[in-house]
């Protein structure tokens, strides 16, 4: 029981540390696309084509730059997330209508307190969205991150499916999906909670 | 490494997506009529496969495994789950999207509720039930590798044997195919939904 509790946890760790420099490069990423068109375009592409990568082999290529670590389950983590936090922030960014922009300038704010005060509170739901949508995918990749060496409950999934130990590929399974499920409907719960605006519209 | 082990993977590889997004987009336009009608039931169902869909993949071929075994049919029953939210997603948007107006005009006309479906509802969601189909599409190709964890085959089959062998060459041989193929789908998808769409109908993407 302890067993799967560190291995939880470890499967936790790993999921977050992937997403944590997905955030940290993809919203600087989405403000260039928001505020260079050029930008926009190869961004989108890139990150599109990313996502279309087969999971599996992203992983194996990865193995021969860093190996078989958790290095490389955590960079194709980041690889993975950059496109939903990415096109989050733009969408985020492109949803705040003009005339809230002319309120704000109108009020004699510059361009860094504008940015702070206005278009970062406001693209908020949309940049919560993308950082659950990222983590839950995460955390379904890093199950995968057992063939590259990497720790999380994808390691029980997979002894227990080449050895056919019921019991074993349980231990990880259900765990794994109860954190996908819960970190999914946390996410759901903080966005309404931080948003109220968002309580009683539908989910789609 | 030869190129009768490529074909026979990407074969299966086909078969493997084919199947899942046919029972998937059979599945889930039918749920997405159902629940078009039933407005009260729709945020249950799409709250249950979102669930599903959350559920890491590994996981759910091992939850498969006591029950269904390993081989075509859990993949199979595994991506099938897996393409459903997106199709649905977009059918019940896509649906009620439809100017009620038109409708209204339909029934006007003396077409019953089966004909409304079949003659002006569905032909203007197309559109968009086709670009979740789309999207349902791209991410089982690529989910489809990992059913050669549990015996499935497909493309992951030669992704794996270069992880086990440490051959990129082997590596390359299952994603790059697997890539061509979604781009390809991709670009299916839209000159299908440009030549469907008509006027007053759902956009595509």
């Amino acid at each position: 029981m302890n067993e799967i509790l560190t291995m939880t946890l470890q499967h936790l760790s790993l999921s977050l540390q992937g997403v944590f420099w997905a955030v940290l490069v993809g919203i600087p990423l989405g403000l260039a696309a928001y505020r260079r068109e050029r930008f926009r375009s190869v961004i989108f592409t890139v990150s599109e084509w990313l996502q279309i990568f087969p999971t599996l082999a992203l992983l194996a290529l990865l193995i021969f730059i860093w190996g078989l670590s958790d290095t490389t389950l955590i960079a194709a983590l980041f690889l993975y997330s950059l496109l939903p936090i990415v096109v989050a922030t733009h969408a985020g960014l492109t949803g705040i209508s003009p005339s809230i922009r002319e309120a704000a300038f109108g009020l004699g704010m510059n361009r860094r307190q504008f940015f702070w005060r206005v278009q970062l509170p406001l693209s908020l739901p949309h940049l919560l969205n993308g950082i659950r949508v990222a983590l839950v995918t995460a955390v379904g990749i890093t199950t995968v991150g057992v063939l590259v060496g990497a720790g999380g409950l994808g390691k029980p999934i997979w002894r227990g499916i080449q050895t056919q130990n019921t019991p074993m590929i349980l231990s990880g399974a259900l765990p794994a999906a109860a954190l996908a499920i819960g970190i999914d409907w946390a996410g759901q719960w903080l966005e309404k909670r931080i948003m109220p605006w968002k309580r009683n519209q539908e989910d789609f | 490494m030869n190129a009768t082990l490529i074909l026979a993977a990407f074969w299966r590889h086909l078969e493997l997506c084919f199947l899942s997004v046919g029972l998937g987009t059979l599945t889930a336009v039918t749920l997405g009529v159902y629940l078009y009608y039933r407005p009260r039931a729709a945020s249950l169902w799409l709250g249950l496969t979102g669930a599903l869909q959350t559920i890491p993949s590994l996981a759910l071929y091992g939850l498969f495994l006591p029950v269904l075994g390993i081989g075509l049919l859990p993949a199979v029953t595994a991506l099938t789950l897996y393409s459903l939210t997106p199709i649905l997603r977009a059918t019940l948007v896509s649906l009620r999207e439809v100017d009620p107006t038109l409708t209204e005009a339909a029934r006007g006309m003396g077409m019953d509720r089966w004909q409304i479906l079949r003659r002006v509802l569905l032909p203007l969601a197309r559109p968009g039930i086709l670009s979740g189909i789309r999207m349902s599409t791209m991410y089982i190709i690529s989910w489809a590798t990992l059913a050669a964890f549990i015996g499935a085959g497909g493309l992951g089959d030669l992704v794996l044997g270069g992880i086990y062998n440490y051959d990129i060459r082997l590596i390359l041989a299952g994603a790059l195919p697997a890539v061509l193929l979604a781009f390809l789908c991709g670009a299916g998808f839209d000159r299908l939904a440009r030549r469907f769409s008509i006027p007053g109908g759902t956009p595509h993407e």
